[in-house]
């Protein structure tokens, strides 16, 4: 899957400018067919007929150069929850305990029991101690137990290679690209929710303020302004490690070199992006 | 813009976004429907292809069942989804890796498909009875004929190829369209109670039995009210395919839960709390026990013994009603129970209704637009073959 700079960026452009206007006269024909271009909801982008859109047009970027990709060292990760708030803030999600385009998981094992206690922030008893649902925080609940092992382990979108939550989608609204991220038009998503069921992580859930689905998007508005997303910027212990795995030197790419690093269910074939260390068989 | 949401409480632990589910009880009805379709359609080809006489009675009023159940197959996803203004996108930009981008070209060509057949199987009717009215009556049937008045023998036995040429396009069509919708659920890697290769098959079989069972129901409920005699020798070839099928079903479903045990796969202390806890009643009680084991035992033994008259209509009517329940619970569990099992496999959810357009009330008026629509479709076009070359269709 590995893109040739240069040749094939050649290759692309010219079959993107023709896919593009292959677009442009299909969604014409369809809009002079019914009447009313506004029914399609998306004719100023002009790429109907087309699963792949063509690349976002960032000033000073090209997708082609880069491949993102995430990392999670569970071991850092002290549940402080800065990430969820600040992905939160910055992407505007729904401020409820039932959407979240990331979230912390927290895996308890108590004296004597074979399977760990496992919730997230989510859990009503945690809003309960947070007093709101529009606040995150753990509750102390073990605080009188007997810890065997615990530990916290982040969890966001996989943006994954194969993604399963692509290939359902019905009109190709969520889609691949080339730089890695696994992002969804707003303005063609249908809201079928197709992709929320196929997706074996529950990263996505439907806005119920747009009435279309929702995910991370690695803060794609800020990764192609050289910056790092909201959760890996906050993040006070560098639990979260985000870079171009094209570039030798990123963080990612030390990241991955000095670990042994695992996915998450790699036996869906969903094939990961974002890499974990520190991850126990019960994490799934 | 209001931001309305229906968490569902849930124990063990379940991913956050998962505690809402996705797809409501629109997205049973929607199988449902679509399965009573490729039933009903099947139901007709009895006779329209294999010639067999016992279904004649039914035969157009089968077709007619399938054209309305199929009419309103799309206003349950229409109802479900986020931005229903935008259903087309799926056309004009199928997605070709996704297993519902066909949906709209399936339905669509099946929906046409259905409307020919219906066109050819009423024409002659349709001629005789514009030439027999006047007036508006005479332009409306007329009109419904598209002005293709003539029913000489060659134009007739012209039609019946065609009606037979579509209705052997149809049989696999009708199936294609509900098979793939098994496909929907089964080639979901996410959820092992859907994750199954034998859930289209599974969604076929059940298909072909509630789509018995509803036109025996409807048949025997129309002679009553027309107060015209039930055609027994048509009950008794209907109730037969019933049985039969009906027993391959639950093979089927039973296969596909025994493997689910058997196998065990990760999580499966989860599904079986779930299925001897909430599912219990829904799953083994209603589903197997009293919606499949009771009208094979029943309709097993009428055979054998004979059973004859008033006593077999109402049994066979009482067993229908049962398969009804059957196939509305088996979409339900699959459905809705998939996604009460959660992704985590460390925690259930409960389904609630949501209300509103994507609630019950919705979902069971949806379900009965097609037997309002089949009712006034009746009275224009009466499929009962003592009626058809009658000059007035209705009393």
């Amino acid at each position: 899957m590995k893109r040739r700079p240069g040749k094939g960026k050649t290759r692309n452009t010219g079959r993107r400018a023709f896919l593009r206007s292959l677009g442009k006269a299909a969604a014409s024909v369809g809009a002079a067919l019914v009447g009313g271009a506004g029914m399609f909801g998306h004719s100023s982008t002009g790429r109907a007929a087309v699963a792949k859109p063509a690349p976002p047009e960032i000033p000073g970027y090209d997708w082609n150069k880069h491949r993102w990709g995430y990392g999670i060292d569970a071991n850092r990760c002290i549940g402080c929850l800065r990430c969820v708030e600040a992905c939160k803030a910055e992407n505007d999600v729904f401020l409820s305990a039932h959407h979240f385009r990331t979230w912390v998981e927290r895996y308890v094992w108590l004296d004597g029991e074979e399977r760990p206690r496992v919730d997230s922030h989510a859990d009503p008893g945690n809003i309960a101690a947070s007093g709101s649902e529009k606040q995150f925080r753990f509750d102390n609940r073990y605080r009188d137990e007997k810890v065997y092992k615990a530990f916290f382990v982040p969890k966001i979108c996989n943006h994954c290679r194969h993604p399963s939550c692509v290939s359902v989608c019905p009109t190709g609204a969520t889609f691949k690209t080339d730089d890695g991220a696994v992002l969804i038009d707003h303005s063609y998503c249908i809201g079928c929710q197709y992709c929320v069921q196929a997706c074996p992580y529950g990263a996505r859930f439907f806005d119920p303020r747009t009435h279309v689905t929702e995910k991370c998007t690695w803060c794609y508005h800020r990764i192609t302004k050289g910056l790092k997303p909201a959760c890996v910027e906050v993040c006070p212990v560098n639990a979260r490690i985000f870079g171009d795995l094209n570039n030798q030197a990123s963080d990612i790419s030390k990241f991955l070199r000095e670990n042994r690093v695992q996915v998450l269910k790699p036996e869906t074939g969903n094939a990961p992006t974002c890499f974990y260390v520190g991850l126990d068989k019960e994490v799934s | 813009m209001d931001a309305v949401f229906h968490a569902s409480p849930y124990i063990g632990y379940v991913y956050p976004n998962e505690t809402i589910i996705p797809w409501t009880v629109m997205i049973v009805v929607y199988p449902y429907m679509t399965g009573l379709v490729a039933g009903a359609f099947s139901v007709s080809s009895m006779y329209h292809v294999f010639g067999m006489e016992s279904f004649k009675p039914v035969a157009r009023f089968a077709l007619l069942t399938a054209l309305c159940f199929m009419l309103f197959v799309p206003m349950t996803l229409l109802l479900h989804l986020g931005q229903p203004q935008r259903a087309f996108n799926a056309m004009i930009t199928p997605h070709l890796t996704s297993a519902f981008a066909a949906f709209g070209y399936f339905a669509a060509f099946y929906s046409i498909l259905l409307m020919l057949e219906t066109w050819f199987a009423f024409r002659e009717d349709n001629v005789i009875r514009a030439r027999n009215a006047t007036g508006i009556r005479r332009s409306f049937y007329r009109a419904l004929t598209l002005w293709s008045d003539d029913i000489s023998e060659k134009a007739l036995s012209f039609d019946h190829k065609w009606m037979f040429a579509l209705a052997i396009i149809g049989i696999p069509s009708a199936h294609g369209l509900h098979g793939y919708v098994g496909f929907v659920f089964g080639s979901l890697k996410s959820r092992e109670w859907w994750g199954s290769d034998m859930m289209p098959v599974i969604f076929l079989f059940s298909a072909i039995i509630s789509g018995i069972a509803v036109l025996i129901v409807l048949y025997t409920l129309v002679s009553k009210i027309r107060k015209t005699p039930i055609d027994e020798a048509c009950v008794r070839g209907m109730a037969g395919a019933l049985w039969g099928f009906l027993m391959f079903t639950l093979l089927l479903e039973g296969l596909e839960f025994a493997n689910v045990v058997y196998k065990a796969k990760e999580g499966i202390e989860v599904i079986m709390e779930y299925v001897t806890g909430p599912l219990f009643y829904r799953y083994f009680v209603f589903q197997f026990g009293v919606g499949a084991i009771v009208p094979i035992i029943v309709l097993g033994l009428m055979f054998m013994r004979s059973v004859r008259g008033k006593a077999f209509i109402v049994g066979a009517v009482i067993c229908s009603l049962l398969v009804l329940m059957n196939v509305f619970l088996m979409r339900w569990n699959v459905v809705i129970g998939g996604q009460e099992i959660a992704k985590t496999m460390r925690g259930l959810l409960t389904y609630q209704d949501p209300g509103g357009r994507e609630g019950l009330t919705a979902a069971l008026s949806v379900l009965s637009g097609p037997l309002i629509l089949l009712f006034i479709l009746t009275r224009f076009l009466p499929p009962w073959a003592e009626m058809s070359e009658e000059p007035e269709p209705t009393q």
